[in-house]
């Protein structure tokens, strides 16, 4: 092949990087998983403390709510007027709610519905949120201007009346409070999708695809959407929390989950009217739901962070 | 401006300045060991490639480095004789506004989007002598003129301007309090050349109508040909050549250098391929030992690992190169 | 030689809320296998755009692009990918070209992988063969765009625009981006390539010295429009329009006894949205006179050499 003089030049280079071996750039050499983009995320993850914390924290919940039955102490069912509304003791950590139930065992239980009305309302929203997102940004046009202004007659409603208005189709089923906790968040993704599309797309790299005669829908999948990801999954981690928090309120009107089942806030919805006699009825669901939205706001930050390519080295 | 004509000799003297960055337990040695002096009415191109130290110089004169992650490792930095880096940290600002003062790169994100041109001249003004409102907007309006725009867009926001007369704006606000130090960080680069032309032009006759000293920081050696009178070129947070553009220019010494005007195309010589210099600047966080350049020269021997001279080749020529000391002599020559 | 692209009266207009911005305007020239045509201008001339044109990333406006003697602005799904092979791209900035999320093995696959031409096996011979050639060592295969320096990076990019064997590339500000020892590295690879691979480039750039190194022909544009072409030498040795004067005299020579004298002009461009007839440079040129608000023509002054100024025979007596 005619080409020695470039090959002189790189084989010059080479000789040159192997002698000095400190070239950082030559840092990127051998790769086994743990130079992986995931483990990249997950090492400067590990790095921020608070979001550790937070990790463990739902990894511990999770946990709980799987193995309920082993956990909780009483059925948490079981009605015993005779110990209503007792103070936390050794026999009932939480104490017990007006029915004698043992509070601790229908935290324990509730974990099961809190955290997955919040992990499934914001995969619904964040998932339904980037197919509307991603249909505006590709087709671009009529179809992006009708996407924005549903999202804008959407983000009109106040949340909780929206809510309140499909939890009515719906009814007031998990599943039902599950829909109608996604709805308000979709427009909320699908703008953010949007706008993340519009600056990568700007970048020359799609036009590069565009130029090796890339599909459309492959510059999409492969070369725009991966781009506009990190956003999102924090986006979707931030989400969680508000979720529990919407389903408390929810159930607080009377419209999420309810009675028996142990949803937190629909316990400290039931555990109101007690206020002033047994204030640990609400304290202690109303400390869970906070510990969780803590927990997944710290992630979702620690996220945030692990994902920026600016933190990146 | 009959005043500012008296004064003369030094200015600033840089001396032995070192600055590193501190973060993530790593430590990235921006500046190492930097001297020159600049008298009034000079200007002194620093040339370099990106990440070279130029800039970091630059904010370690005006002390604007954020601190963590700099820090100032040593060295002194004398204007008019008094180390600015034993000045209180209230007192800077006087000094920023006053006698030096800065023009950065971007003449896009340098202005106020919000605020009305003249008013961006006159705040520092204001602020710095303590002068009226009609005095500060006055002495604005002169100076708007100097740099070449009409009085009638005084009262004008910066999207009105394009990029070449937003620049003129900025170093108007950098001009306004008759600084005797200007440092101008790559102030052309944004812009096209016909313009670049222009505001070089409109800077070299305004530092030597006021006789202040300009630090002219580019990658451009173009740039400082026509600019300036003494360049020192920075290599690896090091001035690694420093002299009158003629002695860099005509007699380059140090291999670096030499190596960059053979890597330039030039505009009048036909060459058929250019000699690139092999291989890349070196990672600031682990700089070889002895010379800087070591790695990547032609000319380099075992001593070069170790240890690196500065040689004096008179009339403040200088170059830190081992070819040129005693023990080397027939080295590279 | 062969005439290898044709322009014919091409232009590019951008609808904006002001008015159609003229991105090329009425540009004919033609490339030869084999050589460099460089276009040299300030940002906003259209030189970015007017090659974007030529390789159908933008859609021209009117006029028409000859590829080896065929019209090429109405073709068929077919035609057109097989198009986008013959003629590819280096873009300016070595950090937005390459997608963050692919290795630079992926990136040099990709093209490849699209057209089906090829065997895995072959896909993987050519990415190795690639690499080598524009001279990544083979270690960089897996590392992400971050972890390369800015020089390293435009390799990938050039290694990318070979993949499929182009005839023509254009060059769009390959090197402004790059530091001056790196900058060499790559023009001498670029020079090399051409060599080996018989390309035809077009060289767009706003750097005067760097296409004067590398370049046969050039073409210096304003405003979207050409107002001078012609063999590159002579076009430093005898500018003759105005503006190309003012343009080489702007530019800052490290030659200390360079005696050119520095023409230089008034005011900035105008603006390319809705220009009036007439010559654009006109504003800002110290020649302009009632001729030069009609059009203007690109006429052949001397041989191969071709100014749009109706006052070129009396400037240059």
């Amino acid at each position: 092949m005619p080409e020695l003089n470039v090959q002189a030049e790189t084989q010059e280079r080479d000789r040159h990087s192997h002698h000095h071996g400190h070239d950082h750039h030559e840092k990127a050499v051998k790769r086994s998983w743990k130079d992986s983009n995931f483990y990249g995320v997950m090492q400067r993850f590990a790095k921020n403390k608070v979001s550790v914390v937070g990790l463990i924290i739902i990894i511990l919940l999770v946990l709980t709510a799987i193995f309920a039955e082993q956990i909780a102490p009483y059925n948490y069912r079981r009605i015993d007027p005779a110990h209503a509304n007792q103070l936390p003791s050794a026999a009932h950590w939480f104490g017990t709610d007006a029915q004698g139930r043992d509070i601790f065992s229908r935290i324990v239980f509730g974990a099961r519905y809190s955290l997955s009305i919040g992990v499934i309302a914001s995969l619904v929203g964040t998932l339904l949120g980037i197919l509307f997102g991603a249909l505006a940004g590709f087709f671009g046009g009529w179809v992006e201007t009708v996407i924005l202004r549903i999202c804008d007659i959407i983000q009109s409603i106040p949340n909780i009346l929206l809510c309140i208005c499909v939890s009515q189709v719906f009814g007031s089923g998990f599943f039902a409070t599950a829909m109608a906790l996604s709805v308000y968040s979709i427009p909320g993704t699908t703008r953010l999708l949007r706008a993340t599309m519009m600056s990568v797309r700007e970048q020359e790299f799609v036009e590069a695809a565009k130029a090796i005669d890339c599909s459309p829908m492959r510059i999409m999948f492969k070369h725009i959407l991966p781009n506009c990801m990190a956003p999102l999954i924090v986006s979707f981690s931030m989400a969680i929390g508000m979720k529990i928090m919407s389903s408390a309120g929810l159930s607080f009107l009377g419209l999420g989950i309810q009675e028996p089942i142990p949803e937190w806030g629909a316990m400290i919805s039931a555990g109101r009217r007690y206020l002033r006699v047994a204030p640990h009825l609400v304290i202690f669901p109303g400390l869970f739901v906070a510990l969780v939205v803590l927990s997944f706001n710290l992630v979702g930050d620690g996220l945030r962070d692990a994902l920026d390519p600016k933190l990146r080295k | 401006m009959e005043n500012a004509n008296q004064k003369s000799g030094r200015l600033l003297s840089v001396q032995n300045l070192s600055v590193q960055y501190e973060a993530n337990n790593e430590v990235v040695k921006a500046v190492n060991g930097v001297s020159f002096d600049l008298n009034y009415g000079e200007a002194l191109g620093l040339v370099g490639e990106t990440g070279a130290g130029k800039t970091t110089i630059a904010k370690a004169i005006l002390r604007i480095l954020p601190d963590p992650p700099a820090k100032l490792t040593g060295g002194k930095i004398l204007l008019d004789g008094e180390n600015l880096l034993d000045v209180p940290a209230d007192k800077m600002p006087e000094i920023r506004g006053q006698r030096i003062s800065m023009v950065f790169q971007d003449p896009m994100t340098a202005l106020n989007p919000v605020k009305r041109v003249g008013w961006q001249i006159a705040e520092g003004i204001r602020l710095h002598e303590h002068c009226s409102k009609a005095e500060a907007n006055e002495r604005a309006k002169e100076i708007l003129k100097l740099v070449g725009i009409s009085e009638d867009r005084f009262r004008e926001y910066p999207h009105q301007f394009s990029g070449g007369m937003k620049q003129r704006v900025v170093i108007a606000i950098a001009l306004a309090c008759n600084p005797d130090l200007l440092i101008a960080d790559e102030p052309t680069s944004a812009l096209d050349v016909t313009i670049q032309a222009q505001v070089l032009e409109m800077m070299g006759e305004l530092q030597k109508a006021k006789n202040s000293a300009l630090i002219l920081i580019t990658h451009d050696f173009g740039v400082v040909a026509k600019s300036c009178d003494k360049v020192g070129v920075v290599y690896a947070g090091e001035i690694i050549e420093f002299g009158t553009i003629r002695q860099v220019f005509e007699e380059p010494k140090h291999p670096y250098t030499k190596g960059l005007f053979e890597a330039i195309p030039s505009m009048s010589l036909d060459v058929d391929r250019l000699s690139p210099i092999r291989g890349l600047p070196p990672d600031p966080t682990n700089l070889p030992s002895g010379c800087k350049f070591a790695p990547r020269c032609k000319y380099r021997t075992e001593r070069c690992r170790q240890a690196v001279d500065e040689h004096d080749f008179g009339d403040g020529h200088r170059c830190r190169c081992c070819m040129y000391s005693e023990e080397h002599g027939e080295g590279g020559k | 030689m062969a005439k290898l692209i044709e322009l014919k009266h091409l232009k590019k207009y951008f609808p904006t809320s002001k008015g159609a911005l003229h991105a090329v305007d009425d540009v004919t020239f033609d490339i030869e296998e084999g050589t460099t045509m460089g276009v040299v201008g300030e940002s906003g001339c259209g030189k970015s755009t007017l090659g974007r044109t030529i390789i159908h990333l933008h859609e021209s406006t009117d006029g028409q692009i000859f590829y080896r003697g065929k019209d090429i602005t109405q073709v068929s799904k077919s035609e057109m990918s097989e198009l986008r092979h013959k003629m590819q791209i280096i873009f300016q900035d070595p950090n937005s070209s390459l997608n963050p999320r692919m290795t630079v093995e992926d990136t040099i696959r990709e093209p490849m992988k699209l057209s089906k031409r090829f065997s895995r096996a072959e896909i993987d011979d050519r990415v190795n063969e690639l690499m080598h050639r524009v001279g990544i060592d083979r270690r960089m295969r897996q590392a992400y765009p971050h972890e390369l320096d800015g020089g390293r990076r435009q390799r990938v990019g050039i290694a990318r625009a070979l993949a499929m064997d182009p005839e023509f590339i254009v060059c769009d500000e390959p090197v402004s981006a790059l530091d001056v020892s790196i900058q060499a590295q790559i023009l001498n690879l670029l020079q090399d390539l051409q060599r080996d691979h018989h390309l035809t480039y077009m060289f767009v750039t706003h750097d005067m010295s760097v296409v004067r190194h590398l370049s046969d022909n050039i073409c210096v544009m304003y405003l979207g429009q050409v107002v001078e072409i012609c063999e590159a030498k002579e076009i430093f040795r005898r500018p003759l329009h105005p503006y190309t004067q003012v343009l080489l005299s702007a530019i800052p020579s490290t030659d200390l006894n360079d005696q050119r004298e520095r023409i230089i002009t008034k005011g900035e461009l105008s603006s390319p949205i809705n220009p009036k007839p007439g010559c654009r440079f006109a504003a800002r040129c110290a020649y302009a006179c009632e001729k030069c608000m009609q059009p203007q023509q690109l006429a052949e002054v001397e041989p191969g050499h071709h100014v749009a100024c109706c006052r070129i025979h009396e400037l240059n007596q």
